[in-house]
């Protein structure tokens, strides 16, 4: 029995010294990664070449939630909650209900496809981007910097009402000024009362 | 405190597999598999459960037998269900958005599964103590109103529609109070981990005490948050025949069902875990406290369902808006006085 049991533990150490001394951690983990950033990435190329824009709409809700998956797998796991609760829950279902509202009797082609001259506009247009965007992350200093909060939320908290107090408000403020113009154009105003 | 039996079992696995295997690391991923595997086998047989127990009170309410022919007091009735739901025919309507139509009842499951992983089961016992976990958990449930509007929107017919559009007012409107609730729960205890929320409750006294008026208003959203009635919107079958599950028939229908119970479940535990002192109590272990005060929330979770009528939806839709909201940021504002002025006493 002992001999029987020894023997498994000699192989399962075995496996596992193997598979750590070829890196299998670093490979999952870098495979998670890439899992999830292709996710992001192929749903976000869903949202432009979708014919249906509904299809495009729940695309774009499914690259919101890769995006907040990443910011979990980066330990940021408080970025990634509310990527989930305002990208995910709220911009996603307003999206997807103003497109709702905008029915027509075919949906099937109703994302318009362009011409092979707009493609290839579009496809410049994007590598640049990628371009600019890689220079950027390559220089800035945000790609090795960990960040010194210590706790997420008490240090996110801390910086918010302290040090950047002045933005947060004006943030505030700007939300303030939307939600009345926006209930403005909803309800209407009487020019009496202006 | 000593450890509750959850966790005895799971180090008594641990040894055992610990002797058998003798690696460290792969023991812990099967510990972590079996975790999931527990979660799952919780809601499934919660499901089970759940079907009889709900006809058997919503009869008693009704001053009905219920279920009464299957087997012992009718006890195999859902065993009967879902043999009949497996063999029935999968229809597919025609006209319907295939694919969305048919990933809608699947992704479902998912918000409403993803919750179980931040419950604190017993003492120790939580798959995923991250140290945001209340947000996370509400950020993760949020998530399953667009399924509602994918089941709705992909069925091509004017209930689903509106049964999706009635999902998404509902949250919209029942998402804020709730979270605003439980902001006073979080502000005493000073911190987003459910471990610390349950053991803040163990040092001082049940939430219930502190903050009667989130609990109320926490109760209330729970309704509009699982679509059952007296807010049950989504599928109100006298009005919109079922809603954004029009469709469905057979495995499809059951997997809407299937994560109905999985919320009404998941509710219990968090209004037990938030206001009623989750697992900690006297004499009895934990895991019996937890599951105790559980039934008991879930008891009168399906006694307002049964006893209720279903009010209107602008009458709902203008109570979140002009009642429940401002109470809870009132409620916020009281809990930080009365923080303030305990600092100092």
């Amino acid at each position: 029995m002992t001999d029987v049991l020894s023997f498994i533990h000699f192989i399962v150490n075995g496996v596992m010294d193997f598979l750590v001394s070829i890196g299998a951690p670093d490979l999952i983990m870098a495979g998670i990664f890439y899992l999830m950033a292709a996710v992001t990435v192929l749903s976000a190329l869903g949202v432009v070449l979708m014919r249906n824009v509904v299809h495009s709409a729940l695309m774009l809700t499914a690259s919101f939630i890769g995006v907040g998956c990443l910011y979990i797998y980066m330990n940021a796991s408080f970025m990634g909650a509310v990527q989930f609760l305002v990208y995910g829950g709220a911009v996603a279902v307003l999206i997807v209900m103003a497109i709702m509202l905008t029915r027509r009797p075919d949906m099937a082609h109703s994302n318009p496809s362009r011409g092979a001259l707009h493609q290839l506009g579009a496809a410049i247009v994007a590598a640049v981007f990628c371009l600019v965007m890689l220079i950027v992350s390559m220089a800035s200093p945000f790609r090795t910097e960990a960040s010194h909060l210590g706790d997420e939320v008490k240090g996110i908290a801390d910086l918010m009402l302290t040090e950047y107090v002045l933005p947060f408000e004006v943030a505030a403020v700007l939300l303030l000024i939307a939600m009345i113009g926006a209930i403005i154009l909803a309800k209407g105003v009487s020019e009496n009362d202006a | 405190m000593e450890t509750g039996i959850v966790m005895t079992v799971a180090n008594l696995i641990r040894g055992i597999l610990m002797l058998i295997l003798g690696n460290e690391f792969i023991v812990s991923v099967i510990m972590k598999l079996i975790g999931i595997g527990a979660m799952i086998g919780v809601i499934s047989f919660a499901a089970i459960l759940f079907t009889y127990t709900e006809r058997k009170v919503c009869a008693f309410i009704q001053v009905r037998l219920g279920p009464n022919r299957v087997g012992p007091r009718g006890l195999l009735q859902p065993i009967a269900d879902m043999l009949k739901l497996m063999s029935k025919e999968d229809i597919i309507p025609y006209g319907v958005d295939r694919v969305v139509w048919a990933l809608a009842p699947m992704v479902l499951f998912v918000p409403s599964a993803l919750a179980y992983a931040f419950f604190p089961f017993d003492d120790g016992a939580i798959f995923a103590d991250v140290n945001v976990g209340i947000f996370l958990l509400i950020a993760i449930s949020s998530q399953s109103v667009l399924t509602f509007l994918m089941a709705g929107v992909a069925s091509n017919s004017k209930y689903g529609m509106i049964g999706a559009m009635r999902a998404v007012a509902t949250s919209l409107s029942y998402e804020a109070p709730m979270v605003f609730s439980l902001l006073g729960i979080v502000m005493i205890t000073g911190s987003l981990r459910m471990s610390d929320i349950v053991a803040a409750q163990q040092n001082t006294v049940w939430f219930i005490v502190l903050q009667p008026i989130a609990f109320l208003i926490y109760l209330t959203t729970c309704f509009a948050e699982t679509n059952r009635t007296p807010f049950d919107f989504v599928e109100c079958e006298s009005e919109i025949v079922a809603g954004a599950f029009t469709e469905y028939s057979g495995m499809r229908w059951a997997l809407f069902f299937l994560a109905e119970y999985a919320n009404l479940l998941s509710i219990s535990v968090l209004t037990t875990t938030f206001f009623l002192g989750g697992w900690s109590g006297p004499i009895l272990p934990g895991f019996v406290w937890f599951w105790l005060k559980t039934i008991f929330m879930l008891m009168i979770f399906l006694w307002i369902r049964w006893t209720f009528p279903r009010v209107r939806i602008d009458q709902m839709m203008s109570f979140g808006w002009k009642v429940l909201l401002p109470l809870a940021l009132v409620n916020v504002l009281f809990t930080g006085v009365g923080i303030y002025i305990n600092r100092f006493m």
